[in-house]
């Protein structure tokens, strides 16, 4: 039986492998999943049948209700709110880790202080994972809406890091893997993955939580050599480094190192500063923003995550069709972080089935604003602000934009005059050029498509 | 058991493996496969289900119970949310194209 074990473990590693691969080509990756999920199905079945096992009511039972909760879960939320899903459920594979990693440091049946120094190392991992991914899914479903801060909140972290690691010595040192220092270990831990978590604004968000994937990747690798289990220790390595490139690419995208992300003091106290914006906002009613897109020759919409919140990507697919029919060239303009993750808006607009030929990345897009009539700028905010070009003070300064300032006009459908994402005042709508177009992404949408069917 | 050096390989292979499997990904699939890799770490699964398999004392298959329903949420719902991102991706490219 082992034998058969080991070697669905292997398979299992494989078709992760093979699946992801897939995963990373759009014409393959439909099948990824599938291969990858074949993967968890054989490993999961066949670790019924390892040898000495006991609490299988348990286990059942915990599976039925775990399963059952996230399939529940995750067929009815939102495509909008998909960012905080991956978030919670990458949490919850962090606090798995913590928990193997729990129950083995009580039995405390180590064949080496190495194993136990790598049991400890996953905890710590997977516990930080575990409460910071369920931070991070908090802020995004808009449970705690401002980052905290504190003075000296970063030397507070670390004092609370190193104590855990100190508390970690300890056990390795004395042996003592079940008693106080284990609690110690694990709260400081879980404390440490909330209070990193807490101050990280929403906008920094994506990359945090690709971070924290990485890391519970990492964790379960660790945990696979404690438990001798290869399944687990190459699918969680292969993700850990998998999860390390998404991240670095994730946040290249927005022009911001990891140990910004994680060390700085993003927006902090530059709130005052920043309003400093010459010109005021120009309103404009639907109509006449509908007659300007009507009469245009080149249109370019950039879908930002207020389209998201709105759920307006279906009457946008409407808008470019009625575009289209009066001959109009319509262009997407998807900046790389637009929305709350890398392929946020993709995601969005192929739902509503705008063909990939019309959207166009940054670099793609960026030279044909000057040459655009009018521009649709809809729930997009920090990724067309000017000031990340112009204003060397902004906190986004260098952060690439699309260019929108440079088009011959430009419409904003936006909720309210409020701040963008990062806490950070848009120049770009107070620019000669801007109209502002003020109410609900899709009503508006609405309203255009209406107006410009009325001419 | 799986001991030091073969460890430390097997551990770099890996490594290199993810790093190599996504390393020309388009901008498009960085959600989707963000959400792909999220879900092949809920093998840790297997591991939970091992730890509570083994688990003697009632703290003890407390905390394993716990692993397991948190794993299998891992797994489930990475699945489920990845499926959904893909299945739209190509539903698009199929009715796109006409």
């Amino acid at each position: 039986m082992n034998t058969v074990i080991e070697i669905s473990y292997f398979l299992a590693a494989v078709l992760f492998i093979l699946g992801l691969k897939r995963m990373s080509s759009p014409l393959t990756a439909r099948g990824g999943i599938l291969w990858a999920g074949t993967g968890m199905l054989v490993a999961t079945l066949i670790t019924f049948f390892s040898p000495d096992m006991e609490n299988y009511l348990l286990m059942t039972v915990a599976i039925a209700i775990g399963g059952v909760a996230a399939w529940w879960s995750g067929k009815r939320v939102a495509m909008t709110n998909m960012p905080q899903m991956i978030a919670l459920y990458n949490g919850m594979g962090g606090g798995g880790a913590g928990a193997i990693a729990a129950v083995e440091l009580l039995k405390g049946d180590f064949h080496s202080p190495a194993f136990l120094g790598l049991a400890l190392l996953g905890a710590l991992i997977g516990s930080v994972s575990f409460s910071g991914s369920i931070i991070a899914f908090a802020k995004l479903q808009g449970l705690m809406k401002r980052p905290l801060r504190f003075p000296f909140q970063h030397q507070v972290n670390l004092v609370v890091f190193v104590v855990a690691l100190a508390a970690g010595g300890m056990i390795i040192n004395s042996g003592d893997t079940a008693g106080l220092g284990l609690l110690v270990f694990f709260a400081l831990a879980l404390a440490f993955g909330v209070m990193k978590t807490l101050p990280i604004g929403g906008a920094d968000m994506p990359v945090v939580i690709s971070l924290y994937n990485a890391l519970t990747g990492l964790a379960v690798g660790v945990e696979g050599f404690v438990l001798n289990n290869a399944a687990m220790i190459i699918a969680g390595t292969v993700v850990g480094a998998a999860g390390t490139l998404l991240t670095q690419l994730m946040a290249r995208a927005m022009n911001r190192s990891i140990g910004h992300v994680l060390f700085g003091s993003f927006g902090e106290g530059h709130d005052e500063e920043q309003g400093t914006v010459e010109g005021s906002l120009r309103p404009i009613d639907a109509t006449d923003a509908g007659i300007m897109m009507a009469y245009a020759e080149r249109v370019i919409v950039v879908p930002g995550y207020g389209m998201a919140v709105a759920q307006a990507q279906h009457k946008i697919k409407e808008l470019m069709q009625v575009l289209l029919d009066r001959g109009i060239d319509i262009k997407f303009a998807i900046h790389p972080v637009a929305g709350r993750m890398p392929g946020h808006m993709n995601v969005l607009l192929a739902e509503a089935d705008v063909p990939y030929d019309r959207l166009y990345d940054l670099e793609e897009i960026n030279a044909q604003f000057p040459q655009t009539d009018v521009v649709l700028v809809i729930g997009a905010n920090d990724v067309v602000n000017p000031m990340a070009r112009t204003n060397p003070e902004s906190p986004i300064y260098g952060m690439p934009i699309l260019n929108v300032d440079q088009a011959k006009n430009i419409i904003v459908i936006k909720r309210g005059q409020g701040k963008g994402f990062s806490g950070v005042e848009n120049a770009l709508f107070y620019a000669d050029n801007a109209r502002m177009l003020y109410g609900d992404g899709a009503e508006m949408t609405g309203e255009l498509i209406h107006a410009i069917k009325q001419l | 058991m799986i001991e030091g050096f073969t460890a430390l390989y097997i551990f770099m292979l890996a490594a290199f493996t993810g790093y190599e499997v996504i390393s020309r990904v388009p901008v498009i699939l960085h959600t989707p496969l963000m959400s792909g890799s999220n879900f092949v770490h809920g093998i840790v699964l297997v591991g939970a289900m091992v730890a509570l398999g083994h688990a003697d004392t009632t703290l003890e298959r407390f905390i394993g119970f716990f692993g397991v329903m948190l794993s299998a949420g891992n797994a489930v719902g990475g699945y489920v949310v990845t499926d959904r991102m893909l299945e739209m991706f190509k539903s698009s490219k199929g009715r796109g194209k006409h």
